[in-house]
């Protein structure tokens, strides 16, 4: 269990001043010019040491990315912040941004730094009005101050930080199509390679990174690598934003060590599930895209990178959507079809066809309308989307859809039966 | 792009960014390198749809704001026009004074959003998705989800999240709406932020100074 004393964002609710004099008190800003002139190499070491693994929902190592970017070049390099944040069941980047938005802000100019950037642009999804309004004063502030701009924080280091709003694209969450978006077009993905760290922002070297991997980062280059991996299991090093929905008394978010056990999360912090432990019927454990887990799963299973993969599901973005015995878990999972319907950005023919395809089946799995060998023909389908796109689109629409499959055919088929003893209209002839 | 369908609408003959506009226009370009002013298409595009909400009370984005937007970046109207209508949150026609934006994604959907639309639908008369009241007040748009899962569920009123909503919260915020009051945004039940219902269970001490 993590104690107040390693929480990083202890503003997460918003109780004391978001701004620079509260950040200040919380120990951000603290001699950030010590912290650059430990040097490029030093930082990015210390950020591989540590461990930390990317909190957007892939969990690449976050120092490694940093690594990839050149050495020298002769063209501008861009940080590119990614607070596009719409995994359905997310909402911690949010609290960063309107409640701790220097933590962020110090971030890209560490992070920054050390891949040799002169700029980072936060891309925040266009509903997180407020969110960007106190981020853009945070930057203001920031710009006053002298921690960023000219000769950031002292160090003689110039470095621009800049807040871009989007405009209700869940596929700019994409690292690729998000920079498509910033540079003003459709949010596209494009092919890799080239990777945004050889061809991003501009055609110049990117790195794209979420916005807790990236606020996350001056308090471990203060606090050290060890102290981080300290923290949560070996290879899943650390603390993570959770956020814990849907049917559960108290919903909240909550910072926690990897590897909590997800009924510990569920009943310490959001209250328990509604109706006790035992009205339990699933649990989506980190985001809309990762395969739901039948409550026999949830009983013992530990919230981080690893131990979720070994069940087929994922840690993804973190994001515990709870789910009691009263949900009609075909109509829950059918709604999330629908939403990668919508958010397809139509480029991909498998994407474009075959969420809108997935959607209509489900539809008729809630009613019933169906006969069993379409179960096996709707997993054949998602087999054929996963992996045949450009990004990772297919696959988040394909993979609800196998969990639902996987875990709750028998369900799927009452529903099918029940339908066929309905007594039937006779067709007009 | 919100639903193109519905009555016939009038496009305006002209649109000129006014010194509002232009003044933050001015702002948002320079965020962007020289020769990447497309960059601040969305920006401009935001711009555009708020002039028309201080001038026609209606926030939307017209084909003549969009050229606007397009000369004043150097970019060709086309481009413009796929930009507007790929991202959701530009409306392509007129909306009412209040657009009402639901959530009904899975985890709004498990908290009650459905009750949510109908209390939306009651208080409006508005019969589906992407319709304006007869009286030209409210439109009525489904979103996906918002980004604020643990305080579901939200219905967005133009740019205010307002959260852990009831079928009785809407139909006391839409009155409030009616009668020319705006309530403060954020959770309806009164808590802090995401912070569980009762309080934080943990943070419980001020930050060291």
């Amino acid at each position: 269990m993590l104690h107040d004393k390693d929480r990083i964002f202890t503003n997460l609710y918003g109780q004391h001043d978001p701004f620079l004099k509260g950040a200040r008190s919380r120990g951000d800003w603290d001699n950030t010019a010590a912290i650059l002139s430990r040097g490029r190499d030093a930082i990015i070491q210390e950020m591989k040491d540590s461990g930390l693994r990317g909190r957007g929902g892939a969990g690449f190592p976050t120092g490694l990315k940093w690594s990839f970017m050149p050495k020298q070049s002769d063209r501008p390099c861009y940080l590119v912040v990614n607070g596009d944040e719409s995994e359905p069941g997310t909402c911690k980047d949010r609290d960063i941004l309107r409640h701790d938005p220097h933590k962020l802000i110090e971030g890209c100019l560490v992070a920054g730094f050390a891949m040799g950037a002169c700029a980072a642009y936060i891309y925040v999804r266009g509903e997180f009005y407020d969110e960007i309004v106190a981020l853009q004063h945070a930057v203001d502030e920031a710009y006053e101050a002298g921690l960023i701009g000219k000769n950031a924080c002292g160090s003689g280091y110039d470095y621009d930080v800049f807040v871009h709003r989007g405009a209700g694209a869940y596929i700019c969450g994409e690292e690729t199509a998000l920079i498509e978006s910033l540079e003003g077009k459709k949010g596209m993905p494009r092919m890799k390679p080239p990777f945004p760290a050889g061809v991003g922002l501009y055609g110049c070297p990117s790195t794209v990174n979420n916005v807790e991997s990236i606020a996350v980062a001056p308090t471990i280059l203060r606090r050290g690598a060890a102290w981080f991996t300290s923290l949560g299991r070996p290879n899943n090093a650390g603390q993570k934003l959770f956020c814990i929905s849907g049917h559960v008394n108290k919903p909240c978010n909550v910072e926690e060590e990897l590897g909590i056990p997800l009924r510990e999360l569920i009943e310490r912090y959001a209250g328990g599930v509604r109706g006790g432990w035992d009205n339990l019927l699933a649990v989506i454990p980190g985001g809309a895209s990762v395969p739901l887990m039948p409550k026999a799963t949830c009983d013992d299973i530990l919230m981080d990178f690893d131990s979720l993969r070994a069940v087929r599901s994922g840690l993804g973005t973190a994001a515990v959507i709870v789910m009691d015995k009263s949900t009609d878990v075909i109509k829950a999972i059918a709604r999330l079809s629908k939403f990668y319907m919508h958010e397809s950005c139509g480029q991909c023919t498998p994407c474009r066809e075959g969420t809108g395809w997935m959607w209509r089946v489900m539809t008729r799995m809630v009613e019933g309308r169906a006969t069993s060998d379409e179960i096996d023909t709707l997993e054949a389908v998602t087999r054929q989307v996963e992996g045949h796109t450009i990004c990772a689109l297919g696959d988040a629409a394909a993979w609800p859809i196998q969990g639902l499959i996987r875990h709750f055919r028998p369900v799927m088929e009452e529903r099918i039966a029940a339908y066929r003893k309905k007594p039937m209209p006779m067709a007009a002839e | 792009m919100a639903a193109t369908n519905g009555p016939a609408f009038e496009q305006p003959a002209s649109f000129a960014f006014d010194a509002d506009s232009e003044a933050e226009l001015a702002t948002i370009v320079a965020r962007y390198p020289a020769g990447k002013q497309a960059s601040a298409v969305i920006p401009a595009l935001y711009i555009v749809q708020k002039q028309m909400k201080r001038d026609t009370g209606s926030a939307w984005v017209p084909l003549k704001g969009m050229d606007a937007v397009g000369a004043r970046l150097g970019m060709p109207p086309i481009r413009v026009y796929e930009v507007a209508t790929f991202y959701f949150m530009f409306n392509m026609k007129p909306i009412g004074k209040f657009h009402l934006q639901v959530c009904t994604t899975t985890p709004c959907w498990l908290r009650g959003s459905d009750a949510v639309t109908a209390a939306c639908q009651h208080a409006t008369g508005i019969k589906n998705f992407g319709e304006t009241s007869a009286d030209g007040i409210f439109t009525m748009t489904e979103v996906e989800c918002l980004g604020a899962c643990v305080n579901a569920p939200i219905l967005q009123v133009d740019d205010d999240f307002y959260e852990d909503m009831d079928a009785g919260k809407v139909e006391a915020l839409l009155a409030a709406l009616r009668r020319g009051e705006r309530p403060p945004a954020g959770s309806m039940t009164g808590r802090q932020t995401s912070a569980p219902e009762g309080g934080p269970t943990t943070l419980l001490f001020a930050p060291e100074a």
